[in-house]
């Protein structure tokens, strides 16, 4: 257990940076995805042909593939920026083909006569898709976008395999320095658990509030 | 034809002809602009590319990826297998079986794969546990991916009408026949297309092999790229044969999906 007490620093600290990793790449993935299910339900063919390729590309490849290729691959074409920031750009890139995924299936979900009254009012694309179906759409994802925002979380791990000292990291290396794995492993393992129940308590809250009764 | 627009009449065309040439030119300009970084750092030369073209540089790939194809299917047989009695065991009417395994399933959810990766690379062969490479990988891959696909099976489950295994027991069954020979079989097919996209998900984890080094295609690159020093090269060649393969499996899984919503 002192194991545990005499590294809180470094754990703290190594929490904190997957705070902020969860935090910033959720809320990036979350514009992202936002604007890439308006490409994908746009009239233009050509927009819906990005929208997808999009999704299918990130979704079909493993986030480890991606921040490998952007920590080791940018550099080598002169894009230089600090690690926190490129794993929190891939990982918001990478989970936004999910966000969109999972609000596209929210516009699915939206009452067909709801766009139709929104065009029969002379609303264009954008006005009806702003105001009138996606605020409808997120009411019915609210869960599925917490189990993102979770995964995102487990995410954020992975960017320790390239540099970025975060929980499971400072864990580890805790663990390397102590040899003490039990303590440590659960503690970490706690934490995650903790970040993952304030999700799961916040999205119940806002899916009772949200919930439209018809 | 979709809820949020008409068939467009004439002002409606001309804006979507100006977004398709607006679109494909925004497109056009960020490829350009990839190009032109790519170029202006030298990682166009040919002679960066001309490795790939050749048989060896493939073949040590292929073996990558073969292993990643090892590694996949044994951590799917095995998480299955895992899956299904946990499954089972949450929707058991005896309270023992049944929080044992919520509990595992609500747990293993919200822990991350590398982590458990860590614990059997780092914490195992302290009290005596030193596993072969290859499983170092694939148990804590089937121990987080059980839990995913426990989930699966028990959606599956429920999905199936009350009506079938009443029907079962009131035929004399026993309830463990009803589960056996009504229920699951209608599950599984149900469950099907989950199962296939809950596969690439555990193909993508095991890039976890770089982490474990067991060679797989990711670390297999790694060894690669650390002797050629073709970094950008080697690792776009790996995310494409990945992006191949998950995108089979993907399309697989939705026409699994449109076959069994045509048949329903």
């Amino acid at each position: 257990m002192s194991a545990l007490l005499d590294h809180l620093p470094e754990l703290w600290q190594g929490l904190l940076v997957t705070l902020q990793l969860t935090v910033a790449s959720f809320a990036g993935a979350a514009v992202a995805g936002t604007v890439i299910t308006a490409l994908r339900v746009s009239p233009v063919a050509v927009l819906r042909l990005l929208g997808t390729a999009y999704v299918e590309t990130f979704q079909n490849l493993p986030l480890l593939v991606l921040l490998v290729l952007a920590f080791f691959g940018l550099p080598e074409i002169g894009i230089k920026a600090e690690p926190l920031t490129t794993a929190i750009v891939v990982i918001a890139l990478y989970e936004a083909a999910y966000v969109a995924e999972a609000l596209r299936s929210g516009v699915n979900a939206v009452a067909r006569g709801q766009g139709e009254a929104a065009r029969a009012l002379g609303l264009t694309f954008g006005q009806s898709l702003r105001h009138v179906i996606l605020p409808q759409a997120l009411r019915t994802v609210v869960q599925p976008l917490g189990n993102i925002f979770i995964a995102t979380t487990m995410n954020t791990a992975l960017a320790g395999a390239v540099s970025v000292v975060e929980l499971t990291t400072a864990a580890n290396r805790v663990n390397l320095v102590e040899a003490q794995p039990i303590p440590i492993f659960v503690g970490a393992g706690l934490a995650y658990a903790l970040i993952a129940a304030c999700a799961g308590f916040v999205t119940g809250r806002l899916e009772r509030r949200l919930v439209m009764v018809r | 034809m979709s809820l949020l627009f008409d068939e467009p009449g004439p002002r409606a065309r001309r804006r979507i002809r100006i977004a398709t040439v607006a679109g494909t030119l925004a497109a056009l300009a960020l490829t350009a602009l990839a190009i032109r970084q790519f170029g202006a750092n030298g990682q166009l030369a040919t002679e960066r590319w001309e490795p790939y073209a050749t048989w060896p540089m493939w073949r040590y790939l292929l073996t990558g990826l073969w292993s990643t194809a090892l590694a996949a299917v044994a951590t799917a047989a095995l998480s299955m297998a895992l899956g299904l009695l946990l499954a089972l065991g949450r929707l058991s009417d005896r309270r023992w079986v049944r929080a044992p395994s919520a509990a595992y399933v609500e747990v293993v959810r919200v822990v991350p794969a590398l982590l458990l990766v860590y614990v059997v690379l780092f914490a195992l062969p302290r009290y005596g546990l030193d596993l072969p490479l290859f499983w170092k990988l694939v148990v804590p891959l089937t121990v987080s991916n059980a839990a995913a696909f426990a989930e699966i099976f028990r959606a599956g489950i429920l999905s199936v009408e009350r009506g079938q295994s009443e029907a079962g027991l009131a035929v004399g069954l026993t309830r463990a026949q009803t589960m056996r020979l009504i229920v699951l079989p209608q599950a599984a097919r149900r469950v099907l297309p989950s199962i296939v996209s809950q596969s690439v998900g555990l193909l993508k984890d095991t890039s976890l092999g770089f982490v474990v080094s067991y060679g797989e295609l990711l670390y297999s690159g790694r060894v690669l790229a650390n002797y050629n020093g073709l970094l950008i090269q080697t690792f776009v060649v790996v995310a494409l044969i990945y992006l191949a393969v998950n995108a089979s499996l993907s399309k697989l899984a939705r026409t699994l999906e449109r076959r069994s919503a045509a048949r329903a």
